[in-house]
């Protein structure tokens, strides 16, 4: 559970960045980045660690690919991580019903 | 059998294992990686066979599976048999066995057990079944807590009123404070977790330096870090140094993630004191939901059996977790404990040593390196 994966933001799903696309073991999610400001600021093309469907962090594309190569030798962990990321269901880009979207975000924002 | 020439770095590691060699002299050096991710990069890829043998990495308590007490566990057990109940955790949580069963048997027996990746994943059930009661069982350090706190803001700003989280929340300082303080170990420096930095940053860790006269390095995930890491903490000793420097520049910033920190602040307190699972009771170790999120605390909301149970005579998770024993030492690893039917933590998460030891098979070589230690400290070369 402690795994945190690389992936690439692909763009931020409302204009308050509470939400974003990601790009992760060849498929594409949706997660939460309301982490990521200030130090951790992200565009999209930019790599970001994901970590139980919450962007923790921003980090260089360098190391983004160092950090899959070594997932990739993990073996079954990495491949248990990707499973439970795949069937995620909070995480899932065609779904809206019952959307964890639907908030405002001065609400959620501290 | 893995070792270090699976990596695109070898011979960087090799030449980085020969430099500590010869820098390490004829004393005993001992230094702890705090964080169960760590220790799991350690045995992959044979990081021990590339350092000499008055070098030891001590495994710490830094896995969060591994650290919930037995009493705490059987608490969410009694949840998730509540009928009107729908039970959600991390998958590694399923099948760490309490004292009547794990959460798997629970399930067996019709309990409404489900395993999400995320804590988005439970609130995204409370929502669909307004007519159940969602708890999810909160377990992880800094790394983890600012998502269930997120989630738990989310929650409350879409007025979700079944959902209720269960909170196990830690924090990685006190219990390296309680290790410190033991007197079972003497340690020589500190590795510092990556990801848990990323959130608090690397001055938390000042007191080690400080109040302990204790090097720490917070370093990344990768072989060549844990070396560089290792030989950092032997140029502060051996220059006379004592700080906390950052290895792990390309990930952690030196003040943290303050996002991160705020959400923490704004929805958890403190906690008196937590049960530590081997460690014992640590005050101020752990996180508990604020009184304005009283509503969705599974503590405040549901009567748990809140009974200490004290672990399976034969196992010996706690020594491991404190660094006293080696896995191999524990009288039932690999025997009667093996990650298919494991008696303690240690055993059930992928981050706990002694499913790192007994997956990549590395037990009867360390043991082998364990002895040429105890030798040369019976001829008083153990500095």
């Amino acid at each position: 559970m402690c795994l945190a994966i690389p992936a690439r933001l692909v763009e931020y799903l409302d204009e308050d960045r509470m939400f974003g696309k990601v790009e992760l073991g060849g498929v594409q999610r949706r997660i939460n980045t309301l982490l990521l400001v200030g130090p951790d600021a992200c565009e999209p093309g930019e790599y970001v660690l994901v970590h139980v469907g919450f962007a923790l962090s921003k980090i260089s594309e360098e190391e983004a690919k160092d950090q899959l190569r070594i997932l990739g030798e993990m073996g079954s962990a990495y491949a248990e991580e990707l499973q439970a990321i795949g069937e995620s269901l909070s995480l899932d880009l065609a779904d809206t019903e019952g959307s964890v979207l639907s908030v405002s975000p001065q609400e959620v924002r501290p | 059998m893995k070792f270090a020439d699976e990596f695109r770095d070898a011979d960087l590691a090799r030449a980085l294992g020969a430099r500590i060699a010869a820098e390490s002299g004829d004393r005993h050096w001992k230094i702890m990686e705090v964080c169960g991710g760590h220790t799991h990069t350690i045995f992959k890829y044979g990081i021990e066979d590339l350092l000499p043998s008055n070098v030891e990495l001590v495994h710490g308590p830094g896995c969060p599976v591994c650290v919930i007490p037995m009493g705490r566990l059987d608490d969410g057990i009694a949840l998730a048999r509540d009928p009107e109940v729908i039970f959600t955790c991390f998958g590694d949580l399923m099948r760490v066995p309490g004292a009547n069963g794990s959460l798997l048997d629970a399930k067996a027996e019709g309990a409404d057990v489900r395993m999400v990746y995320s804590p988005l994943d439970a609130l995204k059930l409370a929502k669909e079944n307004p007519d159940r009661k969602v708890v999810f069982y909160a377990i992880g350090f800094e790394t983890t807590a600012p998502s269930t706190a997120l989630t738990l803001l989310h929650a409350r700003a879409q007025g979700v009123k079944n959902f209720f989280v269960f909170c196990n929340h830690v924090t990685i300082i006190p219990p390296m404070k309680a290790i410190l303080d033991s007197p079972d170990l003497r340690l020589d420096a500190f590795l510092g977790p990556g990801h848990v930095s990323s959130v608090v940053g690397i001055r938390p860790y000042e007191f080690v330096t400080t109040t302990y006269n204790k090097p720490v390095v917070v370093v990344g995930f990768e072989p060549l870090d844990i070396l560089q890491g290792v030989h950092m903490v032997m140029r502060q000793i051996l220059e006379g140094r004592c700080e906390v420097e950052n290895q792990y520049k390309r990930v952690v910033h030196d003040e943290g993630n303050p996002k991160s920190l705020e959400v923490l602040a704004r929805v958890f307190s403190i906690r008196p004191h937590f049960e530590w699972r081997g460690l014992g009771f640590i005050s101020q170790s752990a996180l508990q939901l604020r009184d304005e999120f009283a509503d969705h605390d599974a503590e405040k909301a549901f009567t748990v059996p809140g009974v200490r149970v004290a672990d399976p005579k034969a196992c010996q998770c706690g020594e491991v977790l404190k660094g006293v024993l080696k896995p191999w030492e524990c009288k039932v690893f690999g025997t009667a404990c093996t990650p298919e039917t494991p008696i303690g933590t240690c055993m059930v998460s992928s981050e706990g040593a002694c499913a790192a030891y007994y997956n990549f098979g590395r037990y009867s070589r360390s043991r082998d390196r364990e002895r040429v230690l105890a030798g040369s400290a019976a001829n008083g070369e153990r500095g």
